[in-house]
């Protein structure tokens, strides 16, 4: 770097760069000491939460490590052709009566001698749940969320009570709703459906409302020079702007309502996942690999068939799951 | 405005296909995508035949429950058919062993008082007579018939069965009256006995008295400092359970940040092997692509039933779980966001000879850290919410205690409790998460500038 430069310069020219790297060396050694100190508090914060969930548990990981193969192993079924019986609900040779194996006893007939496989029907309830608590969300959402969008809002104090509103509907435990409307209109997919959809307002309210914020705001102006009420602006110049983005994000939240609401139904809200929990504690091999199957069928195509519909939607854009 | 001719708007029309001529399926699509979605609601509404859950449900329980949250009842009962009249609480009651509270008066003629909302609602009563008084009325029942009969009108808040007379006082309580026995149910706002129970030696002592007994009090149980018994006797509060609750909310919140963490760390190098510009083998990406959106789709409540089975019940299996379900979520967003990143620095670097390694290191880890950090985050937020939920499944934390708390129908106070406190740690969580994330996406912003600005 020196080399072309002139004799009575090159002492002062290679003095500043001696300067620059020193400073670069301290710098970045301040850097790494930073980032070595940050990774070295993770990793004790890691190897802590590990002892301490370790410690909590009933079961203790090294204990419990030899033996996972053979818990594994009441999942392998005797004969793999039950895992399709199960599925279908067709009468196994191996039956002896028990639970295990009674896989016709499920079978809702509709009509003569058709009849809709018992896990079938409980997927579906699991689904309808998932799209009609998503559609409850939706529908709240976005009126919500023009009114808490800075830019949008027909009044600041409403904004901040919407805004609050929808923060806690979004932080409050699925749960605890789920329990609470489980002894009003009792224990079921009713209850599920209220608590996932209450949810699904805040949550989709959000993403929304920061959709809104960033629309172009020309299209506002010019409805509101011509004397548009709040509604009509919103209507007409604001929706058809954040229309394909609401729809995106919707069918994201179907993706993970799917999957909340098969967790809702473990702890009684009705479809797959209460059967699911009883398969597993009891050790129904054929049974829980059967239902495992169809749970990972549909979420699979519920998840690609949304990535597919938002990629026509908005084209590929990055989405963060979760929220 | 000039009106204007037939050929201006057809050559209007001629100009903008796209907004007067558009094909069918588009002019009608809204209309069918909402004629579907009544039609599905409809199915639904079958589906789950609502009408009927709506018939059969009890909207009338959830102001009482939502009461509940935060009040809590005392319940004396008051035998008449005994020589002498005596108050008799519930076993447990929030009063502890010794109730007297002022509210009860016993007077000097052997009759007794119970003042429900002050004077204003109460009930006087012996052996013979109880007087009701609420709402501006006073109305006595006379109890010496073998049933109990008002004397006089029946106003609308009180119900006179055949051999009970109930009278219903709002949210202050209510009063049940037969020839042998009054009962008493009386609301207070609060929750009973949030710091000490009633087998507390501190139980029913002001603040002051306490905090003089713990500094310079003698020791109420020898041996022990009262500072210790203090903190002893809160933490094993029996009807509060703070010391559980607040471990299985610690477990819950670690549930969420191993499961995330650990995901991360075996996401971060298959995210590699998966990126399609990165990845030496096309065979492997699609390997490692499907892999993840596996460990996606078995979902996190069939990992959490797994390893439950496995584990046993804690929260080392729902950490397991959100692991294993994090695999997939961050293996494919990181690999996504690989995927879409600036060549250019790479290139910079290969052309210097690195091999792989390096390349990756200088390359391309500079340009991601930032977005791998704030993905990883997002998903620690709203995992320290999922946590609560397969908790209720035996995978660990406060979900299991607040699904048990709930069940009962009885416990809303402790559900409201627990309610609070993950409220709060998802508050907090979630301002953290924000405040790292603005600061990444501050560092992001910064560098897409400086690039802008060297063009």
């Amino acid at each position: 770097m020196t080399l072309s430069l002139t004799a009575p310069s090159a002492t002062a020219a290679s003095g500043a760069t001696h300067q620059m790297a020193d400073a670069w060396r301290r710098q970045t050694s301040l850097r790494r000491f930073y980032t070595a100190l940050g990774v070295a508090l993770l990793l004790a914060a890691m190897f802590a939460s590990m002892w301490f969930a370790d410690g909590a548990n009933a079961g203790h990981f090294f204990d419990r490590l030899p033996h996972i193969l053979d818990f594994l192993s009441w999942l392998v079924p005797k004969d793999w052709n039950d895992v399709w019986r199960a599925l279908f609900d067709v009468a196994s040779p191996h039956d002896t009566g028990t639970q295990e194996f009674n896989f016709p006893l499920g079978r809702i007939y509709v009509w003569g001698g058709f009849y809709i496989p018992e896990y079938f029907e409980l997927m579906l309830t699991t689904v309808n749940v998932a799209l009609v608590s998503t559609f409850i969300g939706f529908i709240f959402a976005v009126p919500f969320s023009f009114i808490a969008a800075r830019n949008l809002t027909p009044h600041p104090v409403l904004r901040l009570v919407v805004k609050r509103f929808m923060e806690l509907l979004r932080a409050f435990p699925e749960i605890v709703i789920a329990g609470l409307f489980a002894a009003i209109v009792s224990i079921g997919p009713v209850a599920a459906i209220i608590a996932i959809g209450l949810h699904s307002i805040g949550a989709l309210g959000k993403l929304f409302y920061e959709i809104n914020e960033n629309i172009d705001m020309r299209a506002e102006e010019g409805l509101r020079a011509v004397g548009a009420n709040w509604f009509e602006r919103v209507r007409f110049a604001g929706l058809p702007q954040v229309l394909p983005n609401f729809m995106s994000y919707t069918l994201l939240r179907i993706e993970i309502n799917v999957r909340i609401s098969t967790i809702m139904g473990a702890v009684g809200g009705g479809g797959i996942g209460e059967e699911l929990k009883l398969s597993i504690s009891r050790g129904f091999g054929a049974k829980t690999l059967a239902m495992v199957l169809l749970l990972f069928t549909t979420i699979f195509i519920v998840d690609q068939f949304s990535a597919w519909l938002r990629r026509k939607l908005v084209g590929e854009q990055a989405f963060v799951m979760g929220a | 405005m000039t009106a204007m001719t037939a050929d201006e708007i057809s050559a209007i029309e001629e100009r903008f296909p796209q907004v007067f001529r558009r094909p069918a399926y588009k002019r009608f699509g809204p209309l069918f995508l909402l004629l579907g979605t009544v039609l599905y609601l409809v199915y639904a509404m079958w589906f789950f035949t609502l009408p009927q859950v709506l018939r059969d449900s009890h909207w009338e329980r959830l102001p009482l429950f939502l009461s509940q949250w935060v009040s809590y009842d005392l319940q004396p009962e008051f035998r008449l058919d005994q020589p002498e009249i005596t108050p008799k609480y519930p076993r447990f009651s929030a009063l502890g062993d010794n109730p007297n509270p002022d509210w009860v008066i016993k007077g000097p003629d052997g009759t007794y008082t119970v003042a429900i909302d002050g004077p204003a609602k109460s009930v006087t009563f012996d052996k013979t007579q109880a007087t009701i008084v609420a709402n501006g009325q006073t109305v006595p029942v006379a109890l010496t018939s073998g049933k109990p009969v008002v004397t006089g009108p029946v106003p609308d808040w009180i119900t006179a069965h055949d051999d009970e007379v109930v009278a219903k006082m709002g949210f202050a309580g209510e009063v049940r009256v037969t020839v042998d026995r009054v009962k008493v149910r009386k609301r207070f706002l609060g929750w009973a006995n949030f710091v000490f129970d009633t087998r507390s030696p501190f139980f029913g002592k002001s603040a002051g008295d306490v905090a003089s007994l713990i500094i310079s009090g003698p020791e109420l149980k020898p041996g022990t400092s009262n500072l210790a018994l203090a903190g002893d006797n809160i933490w094993n509060n029996a009807q509060w359970q703070h010391g559980d609750v607040w471990t299985k909310l610690l477990q819950t919140i670690v549930m969420a940040f191993l499961g995330t963490l650990l995901g991360g760390i075996v996401a971060f190098p298959l995210a590699f092997f998966a990126a399609r510009n990165i990845t030496p083998s096309g065979i492997l990406s699609q390997v490692l692509k499907r892999f993840f959106d596996f460990m996606r789709s078995v979902d996190m409540l069939i990992w959490a039933l797994f390893f439950t089975r496995a584990f046993g019940p804690g929260p080392l299996a729902g950490s397991a779980a959100i692991f294993f379900t994090e695999i997939g979520t961050l293996g494919k967003t990181y690999s996504e966001a690989l995927e879409n990143i600036d060549d250019k620095p790479r290139e910079g670097v290969v052309s210097t000879g690195a091999n792989g390694l390096l390349v990756q290191r200088y390359g391309v880890i500079p340009e991601v850290i930032p977005v791998f950090i704030s993905q990883t985050l997002y998903q620690w937020e709203s995992n320290t919410r999922g946590a609560t939920i397969i908790g209720a499944v035996g995978a660990g934390g406060i979900g299991l205690k607040l699904w048990e708390a709930m069940r009962t129908n009885s416990n809303w106070a402790n559900v409201f409790y627990m309610v609070l406190l993950t409220l709060l740690v998802v508050f907090i969580f979630d301002n953290i998460s924000n405040f790292l994330r603005r600061r990444l996406s501050r560092t992001i912003h910064d560098y897409n500038r400086i690039q802008a600005e060297q063009g």
